[in-house]
């Protein structure tokens, strides 16, 4: 039993397990709504859109995750103001804007001497360097996540099955449409610390795709999306502390064996099991 | 149906009301009135707007003029005592959700914010289902159902709405004869109920029989009142055109119903 211990008596992988665990639940969460709706593109747009406020906060100096958040916030709103009214089409607009914020990002960073180590930290998480106030940061904004969804579950599943019903209900639409967005951006930007950029959208659809397999109810799949996303996390921390890899690969890889097994066997329609 | 709604009128008005998609009005200067608890049945060729007029009735696209009263109320005063059937093409049905879930999503406008389901909301659930004929397929997900199931689906979580006023978008369109007849039950039932009902159909034939008054629509009114008043060969050759055949004092009316590329695919776009 010593060796699954082994790897928490020091602080900093301490702290990398619960920042891994956080996410892994929070991604999870909010990707069942990815899934669902699907905001995959959306998703890792808003991922690759937070450089240019991680490289400002690094600028001035400030915290790079209320930069990202600034950042996440701005594209998420400019795309609802470009598609709004039909004149460009949603996906279109998530494509300008994401390439325009990632090469703002790109050429703010590459003007920074040092950018060399930072950079591969934003792409690729850097689970190992999360500070105690990052994790207490990363804590509360998770926690208020949560909590937003469970108050409005029931109007998040009716925008999401039926915005046709959400506006007979009279329900506010735009306004849990914006809400659902801010709270991905949030999510994004926690996730930028053990998953980084280039691989948060895993994190977001792979254990809710896992899941929508095993499940054909919302709530349930959000559980067990959870589970699954917890469950990877910690694997992949394991796993990168052993075999020394980087630990954001871990961690997604292990996410995608997961959904490769339960692809292969799920007992509804698992290509091994009903023998096809 | 609680008492209230049985005292108040059902009563709907529509005053002089233009409606469209950005700023191409589709609907022109449309007024009627629509009395406590009768049956309209909406006809016109396709492209005529009455998905449109459904739209505007229930809040999804903005007047650019007129106004519409529901019991002498404008539009949004009376929170849910509108329920719309859409089309089934219109949601993702392999959304993760069982028969009860949806209809049960009809009970969400008389529940609180937070508030979770209690045993007055499943026994109306139940109770839809039930008078749907759907009853057994309450814990199947949808996306294992045929297209009528999705349809009575759909009218069992408007039923669950416990509505004044029902609309349906084509409930007869491609489905099988068992969800007809389902329909045209649910008609009956909600007659006796005095809850108003608009529907649209290509079926000109069950809008002759089966309903109070026919609204003929093609971008404006072209008639409204008993069908041996509207389904006229002088009046049916203006709203159609040359879709009606005249023949001495018979006339031919072929309105096709929903080929590709029918009224709700053309205005897609302007979502």
């Amino acid at each position: 039993m010593n060796w699954l211990l082994e790897p928490f008596q020091y602080g900093f992988m301490l702290r990398g397990l619960l920042a891994s665990l956080l996410v892994g639940v929070l991604c999870a969460v909010m990707g069942t709504y990815v899934v669902v709706r699907g905001m995959a593109f959306l998703g890792d747009a808003m991922a690759h859109a937070i450089l240019p406020g991680v490289a400002v906060s690094y600028l001035l100096g400030a915290n790079l995750l209320v930069g990202a958040l600034v950042a996440a916030i701005v594209v998420a709103l400019g795309i609802g103001f470009f598609s709004k009214g039909g004149m460009v089409k949603e996906d279109t607009a998530i494509g300008i804007l994401f390439a325009a914020a990632l090469a703002l990002g790109v050429a703010m960073i590459s003007s920074i001497n040092t950018y060399a180590v930072d950079l591969s930290h934003i792409l690729f998480g850097d689970v190992l360097g999360v500070s105690s106030g990052d994790l207490w940061l990363t804590g509360g904004l998770g926690l208020v996540v949560l909590l937003v969804v469970a108050i409005n579950f029931k109007q998040f599943m009716v925008i999401s099955f039926d915005p046709v019903l959400a506006a007979t209900l009279r329900l506010p639409a735009k306004f849990l449409r914006n809400l659902m967005l801010v709270l991905l951006a949030v999510t994004v930007v926690i996730s930028l610390q053990t998953v980084g950029v280039g691989l948060s959208v895993a994190m977001l659809i792979t254990p809710a795709a896992t899941a929508y397999l095993l499940t054909r109810r919302l709530f349930s799949m959000m559980v067990i999306s959870a589970l699954i996303g917890a469950v990877s996390s910690l694997i992949g921390l394991y796993a990168s502390f052993f075999f020394n890899i980087v630990s954001g690969s871990a961690i997604v890889l292990t996410a995608t064996f997961i959904f490769i097994i339960v692809f292969l066997f799920n007992p509804r329609k698992g290509i091994l099991v009903s023998g096809q | 149906m609680d008492n209230e709604s049985l005292n108040e009128p059902a009563r709907l008005e529509i005053n002089n009301i233009s409606v469209g998609y950005g700023n191409v009005p589709v609907l022109q200067d449309v007024s009627f009135d629509v009395q406590h608890g009768s049956r309209i049945a909406i006809v016109g060729p396709n492209g005529a707007g009455k998905s449109t007029l459904f739209k505007a009735l229930v809040g999804l696209l903005p007047l650019m003029e007129g106004e519409i009263y529901i019991h002498s109320l404008p539009l949004g005063h009376h929170l849910d005592c509108v329920a719309y059937v859409p089309q089934r093409g219109e949601v993702d049905w392999k959304f993760p959700a069982t028969v009860a879930d949806v209809v049960m999503m009809g009970r969400f406008g008389k529940m609180g914010w937070l508030a979770a389901p209690k045993r007055k909301d499943w026994d109306v659930v139940h109770k839809s289902l039930n008078q749907m004929g759907i009853e057994d397929l309450a814990n199947k997900h949808i996306s294992d159902l045929s297209g009528g199931q999705q349809q009575r689906v759909f009218l069992a979580r408007a039923l669950a709405q416990q509505p004044h006023i029902f609309l349906m978008d084509e409930p007869f369109t491609g489905v099988d004869s068992t969800t007809q007849e389902a329909t045209l039950y649910l008609l009956d039932h909600l007659q006796e109920e005095m809850v108003t009902v608009l529907i649209s159909t290509h079926d000109l034939n069950l809008a002759a029989t089966r309903f109070d008054n026919i609204l003929l629509l093609n971008r404006r009114i072209y008639g409204y009142g008993k069908a041996s008043e509207i389904f006229t060969t002088d009046i049916l050759s203006k709203a159609f055109g040359s879709h009606v055949l005249a023949i001495e004092d018979a006339s031919l009316l072929v309105d096709d119903c929903c080929p590709p590329g029918d009224e709700h695919d053309e205005h897609k776009e302007g979502h």
